[in-house]
Order: C-alpha cells, then sequence, then structure tokens
C-alpha cells in the first residue's frame, strides 16, 4: 500500500519532467496508472472480503503515539475502488478536456497528488496521519478549484472552500485529539477498542462535535453547504472527481470509519442524522430552481451528501447497507453527469439552462448517457440507483427515534430529486433546439468513454446489484458495523410498503416536472417566492464575517503593534514583573536561613561601589565616563566571583568585561552624544516601573538562595571529575567534558555572531 | 593614540602575552584557566598591536585571518567528537591517552583536550573578528 | 552576605531595565549588560556562597559537599561569553541602524519600514 502511495507522487512529481512527446499523452497515461491501481485494488477484493484486512505497520514517533499505519478493509477497500476506478475515467476525460487550456501539467499534478492523497486518507488507520491526508486533500482542492485563477471568481471560491474546510479540520484535529487522549492512542484499532470507554469519558460529546464539524465542512453539510456550489469554478474533470469520489466523500469516509467507535449513542443518532436531514432537503429543494448547469448538479450532491449522513447516524444495519450501496451509485451517476456537463458546455459555450435544448440531435451518444445517469439520480429500474432508493425507504422506515419525519423529509427530497432529473432531461436534451451543432464523432470518444463506462456499470450493477453487494458492500458494511453482515441485493423487492412509496414519489415527481417544464413563469415566481424566504446568502454572510474579522484584526494589530521599541520593552516588563509578584504572593513567607551581616566589610564596600558606578552610568550624560563606570561595575562583579571561589568565572568576566569596553570605545566616536529625548514624567514612570521589575528580581534571589536542591548533579562531576575525566579543575571538565555539547552550542553561537558582525559592519553602506 | 612606549612595548609583550594565554590553556584543565579564557586573552594579546598603531597595520601583518582562526577551532572541535563514537559508547565521550615525557610521569592527553584547545581557536578568531569589524572605519588615529 | 547582594541583584535589574527603556541606543545596550550582569550574578547567588575552597579536587577529596557548587559557575561562564557576544552583535546591529536611518533615537525605528 505505501509503495502505491509512494509511487502515486514520484509519478506525480514526474509528471514536469516527462520529454515533450510523452506529455501530451500524460492524461491517458496517469489514466493508465489509476486502472492499474484500481486491478491492484480489484485483486485484493476476494482476500478482504474473506474478513482479513491489510495492514502495514511502521513507528514514526511512538512516544507521542504516532506511527505510519495503514490498513486496507472492507470499507477502504470500497473507496479506494472508487477512487482509483472514477479517477482512471476522469484522467481520460481530462486528457481530452483540459487540451484547450495552458498549464495543464501544473493540472494533472495537483490532481494526481489529489487522488494520492486521498487514497492515502482512505487506507490511514492512524487518525494524526489520516488528518495529515485530510488536510493535503484540502489544500491540494484549494489549487484545483483556483485553477483558473485569472477569474476572481474562482479565487474566491477557492479561498473561500480553503477557509472553511481548514475550519473544519482544525475542528477534526482537537476532536482526534481530545479523544485520543481519552485512550492514549491515535490509533484507530485502539478507539474501536475502547469505545465503551470513549464513551463514558466527559470528553465524548466535545470531541465528537469537533470531528463532526470537520466532517460536515468536508462533507458541505448545512450550514456549511454553500462552498460547494460555489466550487464549480473548477474545471469539469476537477468537479466530476471531487463531487462524486474524493473531497467531500473524505467526511462521509471518516463518519463510516468512525461509527464503531464512536456511533450509536443517543447523542449520534440525533445530531447526525439531523445535520443529514436539513442538508438532504436544502439540496433538493435549491436544485430545483436552479438554471445553471453545474450548480444543479452541486445542489444534487449536498443532497445525496446529506443522504449518506443521514443514513450513517440512523446506524442500523439497513441504513448502513443503503448508505454503502448510496455511495457507489452516487459515485457512478454524478461523475458521468459533470462530465457530461463539461462536455456541453465546451462544445456549446453555455451551461445555462434556458440556453440549452434540443441537445439530443447533436449528440445523441451523451444523450444516451445522460439518460442513464438521470435515471439513476431519480431512482427509476433498471438503473442501480432504483436499488438504492428503496433500500433507502427501507431503511428511513425502519429507522428508530424520530424515524416518521425522517421518512416524510426522505420523500419530499426524492420527489425532488425526481423532478431534477426531469427538468435536465427535458431542458437539455428534447424540446426545440435552440442552435445546432456540428462535431465530429471520432473526437469525442475520448469524452464519452468515462461516463460511458460508469452509466454502464450503474447498469450492470443494477440489474444484477450481487456481485457488488458480495464482494464490496458486505466487508464494507461489516467493517462499519463490526461485525460480519450479510446484505442480499435485488433490483425486485415485491410488492410491499417501499414499493409502493417508490410509485408515490415517481408520480408526484412527475407532476412536479411536468408543471416545471411545462409552465416557465412557475419556476420565476418560485425562485422570487425563494428569494423573499431565505433571505440570507450564505457566501454573502461567509465573506461578510470574514471582512469583519480582518477589519477587527487590523485595528487589534496597530493597538498591539505601535511600533515603538520602548513600549514593547515596556509591556514585556511590565507583565513579567506582574507574575513575578503574583507568584511571589503566593509562596509568601520564607525562612530566611542565613542572617543579614555586612561581613566580610571589604565586600560590603565592594558592593557599594558597584552600586554607585551602576548609578554612575544611570545618571552621566557623557558617553565615555558612562562607559568606564559601566566597566567598574563588570570588575567589581568578578571580584565578587573571586572571593566566593568562582576563579574562573573571575578571570573570564574580567576578560570579557575588557572586550565589551574596548568594542565599545571602538564604536562610541561613530555614534552621537547622548541626547537628552525624554521627558521627566517618562524618565519618573520608567524608573518605577524599573524599581517593581528590581525589587521583585531581589525577592527573587533571596528565595533562590533557599531553594533546596535535591541530590545536586554537582556531586557528581565532583566525585568523577579526577577519576574519570582527569582534570582537577571542576568547572572546566564540566565545560569540555561533562556538558561538552553545551559548550559546543556556545562556540557556534559566538561564531554566528561574530560572521554577523562582520557581515553588518563590513558591507557597503545602502545608497539612499 | 601615538604612544612610543606603547608601540614599542607592544612587539614583545605581545608574543609574551600569546605565551601566557597558552599556559593558561594547558593548565586549564587542572587549574584555572581552559579555552574561553585563554581565547580571549590571546584574541587581545594578539590585537594588542592594533591598539598601539592603527587596526589597518595589524590586519595586513596578521598571518590568519579571523574566519581562518575561527575555522580551525571547529575543525579541532569536530574532530574531538568523534573518538568517543568508534572507541567508546557516546558522541563526545572523553577518550584518553598518555603521551610519555621524560622526568614526568607522562602528558596525559586526551578528546575534552582537544576540545579545549578547538574553543580557544576559536574564541581568538570570533574576538579578532569583533575587533576587525568594529573597526573598520579609520577611527584611530 | 547573600542578603545585600541579592539587593546588589535588584538593582542591577532595576538599572538595566531603566536603561532599556531609554530612547538613545548607547543606553539601550548598556542596559543590556546591566541586565546580563544581574542574571549572572543571580544565577551564582544561587548555589550558595561558599568563601575561599573552589571546585578542585584530585584523587583524594572526600569534602566535595563544602566546596563551591561547579555548576552553576560553569553556566555563569557560558552565559558571560554568549552574553558578550550578543552585546557586540547588538552593537552592530544598532550601529548599522544609525548608520542606515542617520538618528540615534529608537521610536525612529518605526518609520524606517515605510521610507522607502
Amino acid at each position: 500500500m505505501l509503495n502505491l502511495l509512494i509511487i502515486y507522487f514520484l509519478l506525480a512529481v514526474g509528471i514536469f519532467l516527462l520529454p515533450k512527446s510523452i506529455k501530451l499523452q500524460k492524461g491517458v497515461l496517469i489514466a493508465v496508472v489509476h486502472l492499474a491501481a484500481f486491478i491492484w485494488f480489484a485483486s485484493k477484493i476476494q482476500f478482504i472480503s474473506a474478513e482479513k484486512p491489510i495492514i502495514l505497520f511502521a513507528h514514526w514517533i511512538p512516544e507521542l503515539g504516532l506511527n505510519i499505519e495503514f490498513l486496507l478493509d472492507g470499507l477502504s477497500l470500497a473507496f479506494a475502488l472508487l477512487v482509483s476506478g472514477i479517477g482512471a475515467s476522469v484522467f481520460l476525460y481530462a486528457h481530452s478536456y483540459m487540451k484547450s487550456y495552458d498549464y495543464t501539467d501544473k493540472f494533472f499534478f495537483f490532481l494526481f497528488l489529489f487522488s494520492g492523497a486521498m487514497l492515502g486518507l482512505v487506507m490511514s488507520s492512524n487518525l494524526i496521519q489520516l488528518f495529515i491526508f485530510w488536510e493535503f486533500t484540502t489544500v491540494l482542492s484549494f489549487f484545483l478549484i483556483s485553477f483558473f485563477h485569472e477569474k476572481e471568481v474562482a479565487r474566491k471560491a477557492a479561498f473561500q472552500s480553503l477557509v472553511i474546510t481548514f475550519f473544519g479540520g482544525l475542528g477534526l484535529l482537537a476532536g482526534i485529539l481530545l479523544i485520543g487522549s481519552v485512550v492514549d492512542s491515535y490509533s484507530l484499532n485502539d478507539w474501536i477498542a475502547g469505545s465503551e470507554k470513549i464513551k463514558e469519558s466527559s470528553l465524548y460529546l466535545p470531541g465528537l462535535l469537533l470531528i463532526l464539524l470537520g466532517v460536515f465542512t468536508k462533507s458541505a453539510q448545512f450550514p456549511f453547504h454553500f462552498w460547494l456550489p460555489e466550487a464549480m469554478q473548477a474545471p469539469a474533470p476537477v468537479s466530476a472527481y471531487l463531487h462524486s469520489a474524493t473531497m467531500v466523500k473524505a467526511g462521509v469516509f471518516l463518519l463510516a470509519r468512525l461509527s464503531p467507535a464512536l456511533g450509536g449513542t443517543a447523542e449520534w443518532t440525533f445530531i447526525v442524522p439531523l445535520f443529514g436531514v436539513i442538508t438532504m432537503l436544502i439540496g433538493s429543494y435549491f436544485a430545483i430552481t436552479q438554471t445553471d448547469l453545474k450548480i444543479i448538479l452541486a445542489y444534487t450532491t449536498i443532497n445525496a451528501l446529506g443522504i449518506l449522513v443521514l443514513l450513517i447516524g440512523i446506524d442500523t444495519r439497513l441504513s448502513i447497507k443503503a448508505a454503502v450501496l448510496f455511495l457507489f451509485i452516487h459515485a457512478f451517476y454524478k461523475a458521468s453527469l459533470f462530465m457530461v456537463a463539461g462536455f456541453i458546455e465546451k462544445k456549446t459555450g453555455t451551461r445555462d439552462l434556458n440556453e440549452l435544448g434540443g441537445l439530443k440531435k447533436s449528440f445523441p451518444i451523451t444523450f444516451g448517457i445522460a439518460l442513464l445517469a438521470l435515471l439513476s439520480m431519480a431512482g427509476l429500474p433498471p438503473m442501480l440507483g432504483f436499488l438504492g432508493k428503496e433500500l433507502i425507504y427501507e431503511a428511513k422506515v425502519q429507522s428508530p427515534g424520530f424515524g416518521s419525519l425522517i421518512f416524510i423529509f426522505g420523500v419530499i427530497s426524492n420527489i425532488f430529486m425526481f423532478a431534477v432529473s426531469m427538468r435536465l432531461i427535458f431542458k437539455v436534451f428534447l424540446g426545440k433546439p435552440k442552435n445546432s451543432y456540428n462535431v465530429s464523432k471520432i473526437k469525442n470518444v475520448m469524452f464519452v468513454l468515462g461516463p460511458g463506462l460508469l452509466v454502464l456499470l450503474s447498469l450492470i450493477f443494477g440489474i444484477s446489484p450481487n456481485f457488488l453487494g458480495k464482494w464490496i458492500i458486505d466487508p464494507a458494511m461489516s467493517v462499519i458495523y463490526a461485525e460480519p453482515v450479510k446484505a442480499e441485493l435485488k433490483l425486485w423487492h415485491g410488492f410491499n410498503l417501499v414499493l409502493f412509496l417508490s410509485l408515490a414519489t415517481v408520480a408526484a415527481g412527475a407532476l412536479l416536472s411536468y408543471i416545471l417544464i411545462k409552465k416557465d413563469w412557475i419556476e420565476e415566481k418560485w425562485r422570487k417566492i425563494n428569494k423573499i424566504i431565505f433571505p440570507v446568502r450564505f457566501p454573502e454572510v461567509f465573506s461578510y464575517a470574514l471582512e469583519k474579522f480582518v477589519a477587527i484584526s487590523v485595528s487589534k494589530t496597530k493597538v498591539m503593534q505601535h511600533g515603538y521599541h520602548r513600549y514593547y520593552i515596556l509591556t514585556i516588563i511590565l507583565f513579567t514583573a506582574a507574575l513575578l509578584w503574583l507568584q511571589l504572593y503566593f509562596t509568601r513567607g520564607w525562612h530566611l536561613e542565613t542572617s543579614i551581616t555586612f561581613q566580610p566589610f571589604y565586600i560590603s564596600g565592594l558592593v557599594l561601589i558597584i552600586v554607585l558606578a551602576t548609578l554612575f552610568t544611570v545618571l552621566t550624560r557623557s558617553r565615555i565616563a558612562a562607559i568606564i563606570a559601566m566597566g567598574v561595575t563588570g570588575y567589581g562583579l568578578s571580584l565578587i566571583f573571586l572571593y566566593y571561589s568562582a576563579v574562573d568565572l573571575a578571570i573570564t568576566q574580567i576578560l570579557a568585561e575588557t572586550l565589551m569596553v574596548v568594542m565599545f570605545m571602538l564604536i562610541l566616536q561613530r555614534l552621537p552624544v547622548f541626547a537628552r529625548l525624554s521627558a521627566k514624567a517618562t524618565k519618573i514612570r520608567d524608573l518605577i516601573v524599573a524599581s517593581i521589575f528590581g525589587s521583585a528580581m531581589t525577592l527573587v534571589a533571596i528565595k533562590a538562595i533557599n531553594v533546596d536542591f535535591n541530590n545536586p548533579i554537582s556531586e557528581y562531576f565532583m566525585a568523577n571529575s579526577y577519576d574519570k575525566a582527569f582534570g582537577k579543575n571542576v568547572v572546566n571538565v564540566i565545560l569540555v567534558d561533562f556538558r561538552a555539547l553545551d559548550t559546543l552550542g556556545e562556540v557556534t553561537v559566538l561564531v554566528v555572531a561574530a560572521l554577523g558582525v562582520s557581515v553588518l559592519l563590513n558591507s557597503k553602506k545602502p545608497k539612499t | 593614540m601615538n604612544s612610543v612606549i606603547l608601540q614599542i612595548a607592544s612587539k614583545y609583550v605581545r608574543w609574551l602575552l600569546v605565551i601566557f594565554s597558552v599556559i593558561i590553556l594547558i593548565r586549564g584543565h587542572n587549574y584555572p584557566g581552559g579555552g574561553f579564557i585563554g581565547g580571549l586573552l590571546a584574541g587581545l594579546s594578539l590585537a594588542y598591536k592594533g591598539f598601539a598603531f592603527t587596526p589597518e597595520l595589524l590586519k595586513k601583518e596578521i598571518k590568519i585571518k579571523p574566519e581562518g582562526y575561527m575555522g580551525i577551532g571547529l575543525i579541532l572541535i569536530f574532530i574531538s567528537i568523534w573518538p568517543g563514537v568508534f572507541l567508546k559508547t557516546a558522541i563526545m565521550q572523553g577518550v584518553w591517552f598518555t603521551i610519555p615525557f621524560p622526568f614526568t610521569e607522562g602528558f596525559k592527553f586526551g578528546t575534552p583536550f582537544l576540545f579545549d584547545i578547538g574553543v580557544f581557536f576559536t574564541v581568538i578568531g570570533v574576538t579578532l573578528l569583533f575587533l576587525f569589524s568594529l573597526s573598520y572605519e579609520k577611527i584611530w588615529k | 552576605m547573600e542578603v545585600v547582594l541579592a539587593i546588589l541583584v535588584g538593582i542591577l535589574y532595576t538599572a538595566g531595565v531603566y536603561m532599556l527603556l531609554r530612547r538613545s541606543i548607547l543606553k539601550f545596550i548598556i542596559g543590556i549588560i546591566f541586565m546580563g550582569n544581574a542574571t549572572n550574578l543571580l544565577v551564582f547567588l544561587s548555589a550558595g556562597l561558599i568563601h575561599g575552597s573552589p571546585a578542585f579536587v584530585d584523587g583524594t577529596t572526600t569534602n566535595s559537599a563544602q566546596l563551591a557548587d561547579p555548576l552553576p559557575q560553569a553556566l555563569v561562564l557560558t552565559a558571560i561569553v554568549i552574553g558578550l557576544g550578543m552585546v557586540v552583535f547588538i552593537l552592530a546591529l544598532k550601529y548599522k541602524f544609525f548608520e542606515v536611518t542617520g538618528t540615534d533615537d529608537l521610536d525612529q525605528l518605526k518609520q524606517t519600514d515605510s521610507q522607502k
């Protein structure tokens, strides 16, 4: 598995290096790579369906619980098959689609990496690792959506999706860390094993909410759904891929992945279906009145995502089965529909529904493909979609909790979906041709090959669903349900409540679509009413909020980053002093073991001299006097060191002080004299601040004297200095032997400082 | 700063100071002294002539550039790191051996000492570079 | 004596902070040196003061508890030398600042970004 990913990433980079003649065919080449991956995954079906996941484990940072863990089980296999299989058809399509654009290298590079990241995501079983791939897809989707970056709308849409999905990604990371702290592991296996412990923990609800935030933003659930229609600025192959098998499905995947670990609780079965239902309704409702082909499809994707989240949330055997099946159904029809939409836009120059019509004559094959795909979307036999719809109804009917409501909303949503499908068929392909288009058929083979295959699969699986059921859906279901499950799939379920519901849906949907297609004014009215009922436009709210956020940040930064050097220092000192005093207050009261004495008197005298020199340095107006007085302070300190048994220290201090004074003298003549810059009030204020800090430090120093070190490490140094390091001077032995690494660091700092000084001062004066 | 005494003295005292600093370096392991102190002292001693005459004269006269001292020092430090890896268990661990020396019990030499010599040279280089950089323009006349 | 030295630490810190808050470059650097000295003394002080028995050992030393603690000394020694390097670097940096902007006043630092 790891090899596969490495191959993906290497090849993606390799695109840039290909010779020109091969480069022309890069779309096909990548499609072949995806096909190979698909075959590799398909060859594992039999192995994995026997309940034997393939596991790859490698240590990364085991101390932090971070390991490289890959897992190929039923669920990830289902997703991997989708990613690689649909990837193959998308790349084949993109090969033709992208021919007329520049910078296709970049495009294929990003898209290739994107599919690699998605594969990595679905095969990860360490959640931190999964998060990394998750963010990887977010970043890459930004580049893909903003591919036409000359257009402002594209940049805006890409930015919007980036911000929203990153925001959710942060939530996801926080959630993973929270729940990970409960079981002390980020491995999926540990999460599933510790499922009970997680659910009992008080961190469960916050963790779940944060993870759901990540899932909902990624999978465009209400109220984050709006980025998806906006992201239609991407090239058609990207839309097809993002909507069908990758990106938005990542959220659904994570939900299914974590269902055994986090699912089944009251919170789960309430929150998840709730958002799923709302999203489902919003998606289908808004899909009806749109006129842009791709935006209609985007809303139907939102609907489908809502259904998937809802089904996983219901968390019964039937709903999971329906979810896995619907995943495939949706991927098949949505990918092909987007490719068809892209094709139509390319050939006709528009994707406005009102300007299209009667395309059946010009593009008969495309019409056939679209018809089958739309039938699947509408949930009509003999397509796989019919099967899915039946199962979903069944799941909803049998769902516990607020099942009846879900079920009513489900019917409404499906009526809308039916109407949307019919509207697309009639508006785009049937009716009077508004224009006629002449296209050579051979050139278009590449365009229709990908979507054609997918639709055919949808048809074949619809007629004989058991192959899909046994080999792919069963293992995936078993993983989500965390126990072996068998799913029987049939096209014909017999006469029952569900069939009746389907018939009713079709009838109502047909009526609705008839009205919509025949009476344009109703549609217009509806759109106007919508504007009144739903006055809030989410993207506008988003950009408004973002603008406000930036404005607040700017004004805050202006206050914080005023640009006055002194006030930064003042702030730092004041805060430090406040913290010190606070800590001194908390630990007030101490036992002073040493008596207050001025003996020996010469040290007291020395201290007095140092204090006087310091005061002189502060007060004098002569620079040379200030520096010499500063030198006196330093020499005085070295004498204190010398008296208290620190010989090396004293010598070093004397030499360093000498060097420092010399250097000050060297540079002094090039600096102006002290100017009297501060007012008296400022000086008094500074003195007060300095005194607060200084007095705190005095107390800290007195406290530090009485700190009792348990087992000072110096004892070890003393004991071993002569025997093991052959040195009598323990200080020197510490420097060059016991703690030589510190000294190495110190020497490095010195060298860097010296080189820095040399570069700073020896460089030419900039011409102004 | 044209002091004849200082100028004459600098010729002889300088080398005395350098020799002194080397002694300080060598005795550093057992008595007060060592690489830092020796290096600072040696750096100041080498620069002594610069104080007496001009920095330009010193710059012309000096054989090894400050960067050269730093390079020598860092190379010595680098060399001293490795014997511990190959002969003992850990990086930078001290390795000692005795060089026989007539009339004494022998001179103990080890990688920590080599390390100290490296520090010595590096500090010389750093000190000289500081002084040279800060006196770049002709100020001392 | 410890208390006297602790007060000295406080006075050095006070002087250092006061100098840091001045607008002149040179005073600022002197402030940094005072802060550095004060910190060195603080670390040295915290190990306890022992007069007249530096940490020199040979094979026969047994009274190691009565010797001065060598570790803070080694740390302070390192700190002195690094402090020297840092001060010189700041000196050079501030000098360059003066050379480029032509002013000694740190408050003028604010304007240099927008000048170009």
